[in-house]
C-alpha cells in the first residue's frame, strides 16, 4: 500500500517507450537508440533497401542492354529509344511512383517499375557509347580474322566497352539507392521509412541521421565495390 | 503518409485525375507558384555558387579532382535524406528546403561548367593566344561560347532535379505540389495523381525551355563563322 502512496505523489509524465534523456530531449545523436533499434528498425530497412536497388539495377541492365544492342545494330532505333528514356528521366520520382499506383497499387512492383525507368537512360547511353567507341580498325581486324558478327561482339566489342558500361552501372546504382528512399511514400520498405517516421515524430534527429547516413554509406560502398568489379573485369587495363 | 482512403487502383483514376485538375485550377495554380518559387530560388543560388566556380576552375585547368568528387558525392546524397537533414538547419521551412535543393543543384552545374570549359580544344585556345587575346578575352569570347551547350545541359539537369525534389520537400513543410501528393486523405487518389501530372509537366516544361535555349545559343554561334 505504501508503494501506491509514493506513486500518487509523482506527477504523471508520459513515457515514450524506454526513451533515455538523450532521446526525449532529442539531442543530435543518441548512440543508445541506434544500438537498441539496429535489429528491429535499421537493419531490416537497410536490407530492404539493398534488395530494392539490386533488383532495379539488374532488371534495368537487362532491358537497357537489349535496347542498346538493337540501337547498335539498327542506328535508326537510337533516336526513339533515346527520346523515350530521356522523357522518363524527366518525371519527378515521387510523381512517377504515384502515377503508377492506379495501375499496380501500393506494391513493390510500383516501386521497381519506377526505379527501373530511372536506370534505363544512364545504362542505355553508356552501353551504346561504349560499343560505338570501339575503333573501326579493331572491328575490321576481328572480321578479318574470320570472327562472325556475333563472335566479334562477344569477344572483342563488348570487352572493350566494359569501362563505359561499368561507369553507367556505377551511376545507375548510386542514383537508384538514392531514389529508393522515396519508395517509402508508397510501400513501408527501405531506408526512407525510418526517415519518414522520424520526421513525423517531431523530427527525431537520431533516427534521421542514422538512416540517412546508412543510405549515403550504402551508396558510397556500392560505388567502391563496382570500381573494384570494373577493375577485375578488365585486367588488361591495370598493367 | 498513412493512406486513410481505400481508393481503388484502376485506369479510371487517370480520367478522374484530369477532372481533378479541371475542377481545382485555383488550388493547383497556387501550389505550382509555391513550387516554382522554391525551385527558382534554389536554381538561382545554385547557379550563382556553381557557375563562376566551375568556369574559373575550368579556365585555369585546375581542380578536376574537386569537380569529379563534387559530382560523385552529389549523386550519393539521397534527396529525401538531404531534405530531412535540412530540417536541422533553422526553424524556417523555406530556407531549410532551399538549402537542401541548392546542395542538390550545385554538382551538375559545377561539373558541366568545369568540363565544358576545360574540354575546349587546346589548339583553338592556343590560336587565340597567338592572336594576342588576353586570358579574359579567351575565356569570354572563345571558351564560354564553345562550352555553352554543356553548361546549359548541366543547368537543365539541375533544374529537373530541383523541381523533382521540391515535391519531396512537402514532408518538411515545403508546400508546393508535393503538399497535394502526400495528402491522399484530403485529395483522394485522383488529386494525388492529378498533382503528379502537373509536377511532371512543370519538370518537362523546364527541360524543354532549357533544351530550346541550348539550341538557340549554339545556332547563333555556329552561324557566326
Amino acid at each position: 500500500m505504501s508503494g501506491f502512496g509514493i506513486l500518487a505523489q509523482q506527477p504523471v509524465i508520459p513515457n515514450f517507450g524506454a526513451g533515455s534523456k538523450c532521446e526525449t530531449e532529442n539531442h543530435a545523436f543518441c548512440t543508445g537508440w541506434v544500438a537498441d533499434h539496429w535489429s528491429d528498425t535499421l537493419q531490416p530497412a537497410l536490407l530492404q533497401h539493398i534488395k530494392l536497388a539490386a533488383i532495379a539495377v539488374a532488371i534495368g541492365f537487362v532491358l537497357a542492354f537489349a535496347a542498346a544492342l538493337v540501337a547498335y545494330r539498327y542506328r535508326r532505333a537510337d533516336q526513339p529509344i533515346g527520346l523515350l528514356s530521356d522523357f522518363l528521366y524527366t518525371i519527378p520520382s515521387l510523381a512517377l511512383f504515384q502515377l503508377l499506383v492506379p495501375l499496380t497499387g501500393l506494391t513493390v512492383t510500383t516501386v521497381e517499375v519506377a526505379l527501373v525507368s530511372y536506370t534505363l537512360l544512364i545504362l542505355y547511353r553508356n552501353i551504346l557509347e561504349g560499343l560505338r567507341g570501339v575503333p573501326v580498325e579493331v572491328r575490321e581486324a576481328a572480321r578479318g580474322m574470320g570472327l562472325t558478327r556475333l563472335q566479334s561482339l562477344v569477344r572483342v566489342e563488348l570487352p572493350l566497352a566494359v569501362p563505359s558500361i561499368m561507369a553507367g552501372v556505377r551511376i545507375a546504382t548510386v542514383s537508384t539507392i538514392s531514389i529508393a528512399t522515396v519508395a517509402a511514400f508508397v510501400i513501408p520498405e527501405g531506408l526512407g521509412r525510418p526517415i519518414f517516421i522520424a520526421i513525423g515524430q517531431d523530427v527525431f534527429k537520431t533516427e534521421i541521421i542514422a538512416a540517412g547516413g546508412l543510405a549515403i554509406l550504402l551508396a558510397l560502398a556500392a560505388d567502391g565495390l563496382l570500381v573494384l568489379l570494373g577493375r577485375a573485369l578488365t585486367p588488361w587495363r591495370n598493367a | 503518409m498513412i493512406r486513410l482512403v481505400a481508393d481503388s487502383f484502376s485506369w479510371g483514376t487517370f480520367p478522374d485525375a484530369v477532372r481533378f485538375i479541371a475542377d481545382n485550377p485555383g488550388l493547383l495554380w497556387h501550389k505550382s507558384v509555391q513550387h516554382m518559387e522554391l525551385s527558382g530560388a534554389a536554381i538561382g543560388i545554385a547557379l550563382l555558387l556553381a557557375l563562376p566556380l566551375g568556369v574559373v576552375l575550368g579556365h585555369l585547368g585546375r581542380g578536376s579532382f574537386v569537380a569529379i568528387s563534387v559530382s560523385n558525392l552529389g549523386r550519393a546524397l539521397p534527396s529525401l535524406v538531404l531534405i530531412a537533414f535540412a530540417l536541422f538547419v533553422s526553424g524556417h521551412f523555406f530556407l531549410n528546403n532551399m538549402a537542401a535543393l541548392v546542395v542538390l543543384g550545385v554538382p551538375p552545374i559545377l561539373t558541366n561548367a568545369y568540363f565544358g570549359i576545360e574540354g575546349v580544344d587546346r589548339n583553338v585556345v592556343e590560336a587565340a593566344r597567338g592572336m594576342g587575346m588576353s586570358g579574359r578575352d579567351i575565356l569570354l569570347r572563345i571558351e564560354l561560347p564553345l562550352a555553352l551547350p554543356l553548361i546549359v545541359a548541366g543547368i537543365r539537369i539541375a533544374a529537373v532535379f530541383i523541381i523533382a525534389t521540391a515535391t519531396i520537400a512537402a514532408v518538411a513543410g515545403g508546400g508546393g505540389l508535393g503538399d497535394v501528393i502526400v495528402n491522399q486523405a484530403t485529395y483522394h487518389l485522383s488529386g494525388v495523381v492529378g498533382a503528379s501530372l502537373v509536377v511532371s509537366l512543370l519538370a518537362f516544361g523546364a527541360a524543354l525551355v532549357l533544351a530550346l535555349l541550348r539550341k538557340l545559343l549554339t545556332r547563333r554561334h555556329v552561324s557566326a563563322d
